[in-house]
């Protein structure tokens, strides 16, 4: 048996074969991009549909961010759309909510997705409630892009995954791309929706390749992905977690136990009848999601499955998440606080009540 | 010469024609605020209200220096911005009361009045709330070339939120069309600003290059002469502003704020209303000056009361909204 990897890796990057637009790859070339090059080239195409886009963040022109997500989009639409903020997370946030309510459409970066913390006014208070409390009258089109995962040795300040947070707040939508596809896909939808969205990138996947079509495509909110077709257990799994449960299932293989892997990719709109359906057909299921356990996506997840297919379950929907302290230094500590593709093939066979 | 004196006598005309609308404006804002308290002690009211009494020379003011399409942002005591923004006193009342017909379908209430109709991005409930908002439809502004200005009013108690200076650095290393209207009205809620405010107050926006002022907020002339000044400026592309207006409010916190000696006295109170009042004090120079007399306020005073009155009983008479309707324009 392989040892499995401690998180989402490039090994683990879905081939083209299960991909859905497969059918049509005949017609349609197809190349391996990386996850960053994904959102770059999905930034780049909207950019080019539409003047009103731009993005405000810091380090985001010359720099093309820390991460080197925006590397040459400031080469082809210049400093006054591609624009290098001061370190002011609360302020250009904001600024991003207005420009957005008055007929821009900012693509707002936040490095890190623990500087959330910083701007959860402008976020909670504005962007989610401007529609609301205006009856309707006033839009914010305003895309938040953030990241989240820990393995990156980064510590408690650069290595929580909080999607929960802002998952919990009517008025945003909350999305969680787990392959290249679904991030360039899934941006261009953000783009273009009239309504605040946060964009979860995983920061240790900006390198994974995996297919992703030439031409124009865009992917739905609210429409969950079947990763994986399996029998004997639902594994749903977000965003970094969707290779963990891949390679889980891979494991699970080898003992006799048929795995499906459910990508919800949005927490909010949520695929519930997805979710359903896949746990009434395995009779088990499983939640795997980067954030904390308590109070997290997981319990919310399981609450939809447990109400949903209650009578058709053989056990307790079970949760995989961080473990409930602030992600520690030291890679021994930290690689003990995530789910790995290890402790959810044994949840599962503890599930499936194999030893 | 003779196209220069007509063209002066138009101008004087423009001008008292001003005077006088500000002076309407400004009375109508008195009276739909008095409405406010009435309602709210007759229980009529749900929640509460922040009164503007005392301060509506510094909205008028400010919103007279504006065109139509510029855009304000307004705060948790917004009725006066409202208004002077052109706010319908109608559909203010219907927001306030809960009713459908209000400008936000009862969603918002008191604290939340928003109209795109008047560029009125919305009252925010949040102290410095808007400070972002604001600053951001400057970036609009400019980024769509749409020539705009935008009014960013907030109290003195907004001087203690970061996010405020995030703000106005970001304004002004942008050089966005954008005043930071602060209304010192001597009271962060039921504490004196002098206990909550260290340093000048114009030295913070001094320090990041804003062109700040100050003025007497009770004098609407002033008000507006110096807002026209800096939404000028701002409309040339020179870079943004912080005005600050000297003013005070006449009521407590919010209505039900009506024992107030422990933070301030009567004695104070009464110097303000007998001293100082905009209203007053802008009549009077009128009848000074000879640009009006005191049955054409009076008759300004009367139909706006009939109107206020009116408004009133449309707005009770109003249905409330059905209870799915709660769940509508979460999305768009």
């Amino acid at each position: 048996m392989p040892e499995p990897e401690h998180k989402a890796t490039a090994e683990h990057a879905e081939t083209a074969e299960n991909r859905s637009f497969s059918a049509s790859s005949a017609v349609t070339k197809v190349r391996e991009l990386s996850f960053a090059e994904a959102i770059r080239e999905a930034l780049a195409e909207e950019m080019r549909r539409d003047s009103r886009v731009c993005i405000l963040g810091e380090d985001v022109a010359e720099a093309g961010t820390p991460f080197k997500v925006l590397s040459g989009l400031v080469e082809e639409f210049g400093k006054e759309r591609v624009i290098d903020t001061p370190i002011s997370e609360a302020g250009f946030t904001g600024v991003g909510v207005g420009a957005a309510m008055t007929g821009v459409r900012p693509v707002v970066d936040i490095m890190f997705g623990d500087f959330l913390t910083l701007v959860m006014d402008q976020l909670v208070n504005q962007a989610a409630k401007v529609h609301y409390m205006s009856g309707g009258t006033w839009k914010v089109p305003l895309v938040v892009r953030a990241t989240l995962g820990a393995t990156r040795r980064s510590a408690a300040q650069h290595s929580q995954s909080l999607h929960a947070w802002l998952s919990h707040v009517p008025g945003l939508k909350v999305v969680l791309p787990s392959t290249p596809y679904d991030a360039k896909g899934l941006l261009k939808t953000a783009i273009r929706d009239d309504n605040p969205v946060v964009f979860f990138e995983d920061k240790m996947t900006y390198k994974m390749k995996g297919p992703v079509p030439s031409d124009e495509y865009t992917i739905p909110f609210g429409v969950a992905d079947i990763k994986r077709e399996g029998r004997d257990v639902t594994i749903v799994a977000t965003s970094s977690m969707v290779q963990v449960a891949l390679g889980a299932a891979t494991l699970l293989d080898e003992v006799g136990i048929s795995a499906e892997v459910i990508d919800p990719r949005t927490t909010w709109p949520l695929d519930e009848r997805t979710l359903v359906e896949s746990a009434k057909k395995t009779s088990r299921a499983i939640v795997v999601d980067e954030g904390y356990l308590r109070y997290g996506v997981t319990a919310e997840i399981a609450s939809v499955i447990a109400e949903g297919a209650f009578y058709h379950l053989d056990g307790p929907v079970m949760r995989l998440g961080a473990m409930h302290v602030p992600i520690p230094f030291s890679p021994p500590l930290e690689d003990a606080t995530v789910p790995t593709d290890r402790s959810v093939f044994e949840a599962a066979c503890k599930l499936c009540k194999r030893p | 010469m003779t196209t220069a004196t007509n063209r002066s006598a138009a101008d004087s005309a423009t001008a008292v024609e001003r005077l006088i609308r500000m002076y309407r404006r400004m009375v109508a804002i008195r009276l739909f605020e008095e409405r406010v308290n009435d309602l709210y002690t007759r229980a009529l009211m749900p929640g509460l209200a922040h009164l503007y009494i005392g301060e509506e020379a510094v909205a008028v003011g400010i919103c007279e220096a504006l065109a139509g399409d510029d855009y304000i942002t307004s705060t948790h005591r917004g009725h006066g911005h409202c208004l002077a923004k052109g706010a319908s006193a109608d559909r203010m009342f219907a927001e306030l009361l809960g009713k459908k017909s209000g400008y936000c379908k009862g969603k918002g209430g008191s604290m939340h009045i928003a109209d795109p109709t008047t560029g009125n991005l919305g009252a925010n409930a949040i102290v410095a709330g808007s400070a972002g908002i604001a600053t951001g439809a400057a970036f609009s502004s400019k980024y769509l070339r749409t020539n705009r200005v935008v009014v960013c009013f907030f109290g003195e108690g907004a001087l203690g939120q970061g996010v405020l200076y995030e703000a106005m650095n970001l304004a002004q290393l942008w050089k966005l069309p954008v005043i930071y209207a602060c209304e010192n009205n001597l009271y962060n809620e039921y504490t004196h600003y002098s206990e909550t405010t260290a340093g000048e107050i114009l030295a913070r926006p001094a320090a990041f290059g804003l062109a700040a002022e100050s003025v007497d907020g009770q004098d609407v002339r002033a008000v507006y002469g110096t807002a026209a000044r800096l939404v000028d400026r701002a409309r040339r592309g020179e870079g943004p502003a912080f005005l600050l207006s000297n003013t005070y409010r006449f009521r407590g916190h919010h209505v039900g704020d009506v024992s107030r000696d422990y933070y301030r006295t009567k004695q104070e109170e009464q110097r303000w209303m007998v001293e100082r009042d905009p209203i007053t004090i802008l009549a009077d120079g009128l009848i000074e000056r000879n640009l009006a007399d005191r049955a054409q306020l009076d008759r300004i005073h009367s139909e706006l009361t009939s109107e206020m009155n009116a408004a009133v009983e449309s707005a009770l008479a109003a249905p409330y909204p059905t209870p799915d309707e709660a769940e509508q324009d979460v999305y768009a």
